[in-house]
């Protein structure tokens, strides 16, 4: 009965998650991953200083680029001419000097204005609210962990929206498990690369929801194209149905008995983990609640019976050379293990 | 007298088994022999890289295209940088230095002959032995296709637990072999400029070629030193059981990334200094003046070359240093521009009030003022950190070192080779040929490398084999694409050129610029002593000397 209950309620609770996930995807989406176009402060300061750099540098652009077609098309020499050279010209040092301090000048205020962003990114203190990540770069997936909350997920990251009056911005720890890596939101943050042997770290405080698209941007291996990174910016509520989801125990539908048991006694349990299983692997990522992400393999396919059952079977073809190894399995143990998945929500 | 010279060596030629021409070749000490093997072995290597650089952009002409596998891609972006900078760049530019120099400073050749023939071999080799790693196929995994870990090679990425066999072992000891070849010659060049100069080519009269490649071979030492210190270090590691980079047992792989960029951002310098050296020559010719402020132009060199050696972090912005790292290589990334500009004034102020004529190596010269002052620019954005942290690793990057790379570096080049293919041949390359490879590779090199700027800028990262579609990248990639092959194109006009004419080019004379360095003095090509007797100069200009004895630079020096 109990259990009963609580099915219907992860049910319910993942209904709820699939609408507000809809709702965020259709409208507020952000499908080009612009640097020009942030919603977070450390990608908003750095616009800033974006456009200042560009404004200094095209200026000297336009009077450079001026001078040199002047003296392109004035010196070039005429046809009338009577072939004696021009007045030879050694130098000047007035002038030498003149292009010396006035680019030295311009070097020193590029620097106070970007040492001011520089400080304000790095060195920025941590309001009491915060959500804290650990982000650990994998070849070639995300694995995300909220140590205070309990959650341990994979490649789509929910972070709450930031109210600047009440900001909760979300602090990420950055690791590596195997080679170098490198989290990349454009619209939220710079990239902070993730090095095995060292922790980095990184911060976000988006103040709009919906899907932002980022990507591994440190060559990592072979599929560091397809090590795609999505990350869903909830309001308060839905960020609170979703957290309460994953601290849901996994779905131990009797139904789905047969395909728990493929997933048990085969080598998913060596690189997955399903809590309340055998399944503790930490090679892959967590599928305790994969029906909760829209799409697997690191965004490289959508989340759909169809594309698991291919990806159990073959991998390759839809991400050729991640480590997922293909499972070869009978086509009716395969069908039981999709089934059992899908009610992994 | 030039015309004898020929005349005499073609019948040699005719008259002999191509075995003992062959034969000649490959035992040569001469200065001028080993820079043309340099330079033909660079061009050799140029057309490879390039068709590996096409391979890519065919697979990224459209989302999701499966042109080749993730696997062919890495190996072929990994084999383009490698092969672009170090059998490509660096060769071209010491074969120019290796003709040149000596005929600059009136010497008879470099100081170590046979040093120059040994540096020249082991670079062949060097490049060979990457090469070879394609041999062997799948069947062997890893043992016999080339790497695959980009061309810095970033730990552990390298190491024997994600590269096992031995594709990454060509790499790192033909970056070895080719590293102790670079030594070589920087310590030859350094030795002949020093040691070999003409009577009365003070250092203050030497061509700034001279100065500038004198520059460039001290940079040599202190920049590849470091890179066959990490080679070695990385080959400890992989089979003597080493673990400086070995991070699953305690190693850093940071200690990498600061041994590669201590070697790689002075490289960038050693590549384009010499590119300063040929517009150096070359603008002042055309403009019929003589360089501007040539005493601000070595010490600006000079400055380049000591700042340039405290900047390598810079390509580390994102690897999570603290603030005041961050804000110390910003400032010097930054500092460098000062002395850069410079340079670009000083030409501007060579070109100012001169009779400026348009022959295709001026062309090739105002290209590449035009396109190093915008490379220069997008190199202050990527100084400025915070910037750099959203365009690091994207195609805004790669945008800006190509801009660098083939707007700067290989526009300088070809203004070389039609400059001194006369003086090395003894023919003039083809002018309307010559027109029509710059025009076609302005336009092709604009359209591919200022466009791929947005992607970078829309959030695509380099190093990718394939991205999503709809993400604003699809249109883009595929004009960057369309100008690649242009520039293809313009590549065979240019190499066409070079056979055509060497054959049926018009005859050059000793001196078809009517130009004031020294080596115009002697027969085109040059006889093999280069000069019957060691000319005496006075000033920096000597030939200018000669032909307006009313009114020499030796008078104002």
């Amino acid at each position: 009965m109990v259990s009963r209950a609580a099915g219907i309620l992860v049910l319910l609770a993942g209904l709820l998650l699939a609408a507000g996930l809809c709702v965020a995807d259709t409208p507020a989406d952000h499908p080009v991953p612009n640097i020009f176009e942030p919603h977070s402060t450390p990608a908003e300061s750095i616009r800033h200083l974006a456009y200042f750099v560009l404004a200094v540098t095209g200026l000297i652009f336009l009077i450079v680029f001026s001078l040199l077609s002047y003296a392109v098309v004035k010196f070039r020499k005429r046809p009338a001419d009577a072939g004696s050279e021009p007045a030879q010209v050694y130098g000047s040092t007035q002038i030498e000097l003149a292009w010396t301090i006035i680019p030295i000048l311009i070097v020193v205020v590029l620097f106070l204005a970007t040492a001011r962003v520089i400080h304000a990114i790095q060195d920025a203190g941590r309001p009491v609210k915060t959500v804290e990540v650990t982000a650990i770069g994998h070849q070639f997936w995300w694995e995300f962990r909220y140590p205070a909350l309990g959650i341990v997920t994979a490649n789509e990251l929910h972070v709450p929206v930031s109210d600047p009056s009440h900001p909760t911005p979300t602090f990420l720890k950055l690791l590596s498990a195997d080679t170098d890596h490198s989290f990349w939101i454009p619209q939220l943050a710079g990239k902070t690369d993730l090095i095995p042997n060292r922790a980095n770290q990184t911060w976000l405080d988006p103040q709009e929801t919906g899907l932002f698209l980022g990507q591994c941007a440190q060559y990592c291996g072979t599929q560091h194209a397809k090590m795609l990174l999505r990350v869903y910016v909830d309001n308060p509520e839905d960020f609170n149905v979703w957290v309460r989801g994953q601290r849901q125990p996994a779905n131990k539908d009797e139904k789905e008995a047969a395909g728990r048991r493929v997933f048990e006694t085969t080598a998913c349990v060596n690189c997955h983990a399903v809590v309340g299983t055998n399944g503790t692997g930490r090679f892959g990522p967590d599928l305790t609640h994969l029906m909760s992400r829209r799409t697997i393999a690191a965004g490289a396919a959508e989340n759909t019976p169809a594309n698991l059952r291919l990806w159990i079977q073959n991998p390759d073809a839809i991400k050729t050379g991640s480590l997922m190894p293909a499972m070869k399995l009978s086509d009716a143990d395969l069908d039981a293990l999709v089934g059992y998945l899908e009610t992994l929500r | 007298m030039s015309s004898d010279a020929i005349a005499i060596q073609t019948v040699e030629a005719a008259g002999r088994p191509w075995v003992e021409t062959l034969h000649e070749w490959v035992t040569t000490v001469d200065h001028k022999r080993l820079g043309i093997l340099y330079i033909l072995y660079a061009l050799y290597f140029l057309v490879i890289g390039g068709v590996e650089a096409t391979i890519m952009r065919i697979q990224l002409m459209r989302p999701h295209n499966d042109f080749v596998s993730p696997q062919v891609f890495n190996r072929m972006f990994t084999m383009h940088g490698t092969t672009m900078i170090f059998f490509v760049a660096m060769p071209v530019l010491f074969g120019f230095a290796n003709y040149l120099v000596p005929l600059m400073i009136g010497a008879r050749d470099m100081a170590f002959p046979r040093l120059n023939a040994f540096s020249f071999w082991l670079n062949f080799f060097g490049g060979h032995l990457l090469y070879f790693s394609f041999l062997g196929g799948n069947g062997l995994y890893g043992a016999g296709t080339a790497p695959d870990v980009g061309w810095w090679a970033y730990a552990p990425l390298a190491s024997r637990a994600f590269s096992p066999g031995h594709s990454s072992d060509y790499w790192t000891i033909a970056l070895l072999v080719s590293g102790f070849g670079s030594i070589g010659t920087a310590i030859n060049i350094i030795a002949t400029i020093i040691s070999m100069r003409c009577t009365g080519m003070k250092l203050s009269r030497m061509p700034l070629f001279a100065w500038l490649n004198l520059v460039m071979s001290g940079m040599v030492l202190l920049a590849i030193t470091p890179l066959s210190a990490a080679q070695i270090m990385l080959l400890v590691d992989r089979y003597l059981g080493g673990h400086f980079f070995d991070t699953q047992a305690g190693g850093s792989a940071t200690l990498w990334m600061h041994f590669f960029w201590i070697f790689g951002h002075p490289e960038v310098y050693v590549l384009i200094i010499p590119c300063f050296a040929f517009v150096s020559e070359i603008v002042p010719v055309f403009s019929r003046k003589p360089i501007f402020g040539y005493p601000v132009m070595v010490g600006a060199t000079v400055c380049i070359a000591f700042v340039s050696m405290s900047v390598w972090a810079h390509h580390m912005f994102t690897i999570g240093m603290n603030s005041y790292a961050n804000s110390f290589f910003t400032i010097t990334t930054m500092a460098v521009g000062v002395p850069t500009g410079i340079k670009i004034f000083n030409w501007l102020g060579t070109m100012w009030g001169g009779k400026i004529q348009f022959k295709t190596p001026m062309l090739f010269c105002i290209g590449f003022l035009f396109q190093f002052l915008i490379a220069g620019l997008t190199g202050i954005m990527l100084a400025s950190s915070p910037f750099d942290w959203q365009l690091s690793g994207s195609y805004f990057v790669v945008a800006h070192f190509h801009y660098v790379i083939v707007g700067g570096i290989l526009f300088a080049l070809f203004g070389a080779f039609y400059y001194w293919y006369p003086k090395i041949t003894g023919r003039m390359l083809n002018e309307s040929l010559g027109k029509l490879h710059f025009w076609l590779f302005v336009i092709g090199f604009h359209l591919t490398f200022d466009l791929m700027h947005i992607p970078g800028l829309l959030g695509m990262p380099r190093r990718i084999y394939t991205y999503e579609p709809g993400r604003g990248w699809d249109t883009l990639n595929f004009l960057v694409t369309i100008g690649a092959f242009v520039q293809g194109i313009a590549i065979l006009v240019f190499v066409a050129n070079l056979i055509i004419s060497y054959f049926k080019g018009a005859k050059a004379g000793n001196d078809p610029w009517d130009a004031w360095t020294l080596e115009w003095s002697v027969s085109s090509p040059p006889p093999a002593y280069n000069f019957a007797s060691i000319p005496v100069v006075a000033s920096r200009r000597p030939l200018w000397d000669l032909k307006h004895p009313e009114d020499p630079d030796s008078h104002y020096e």
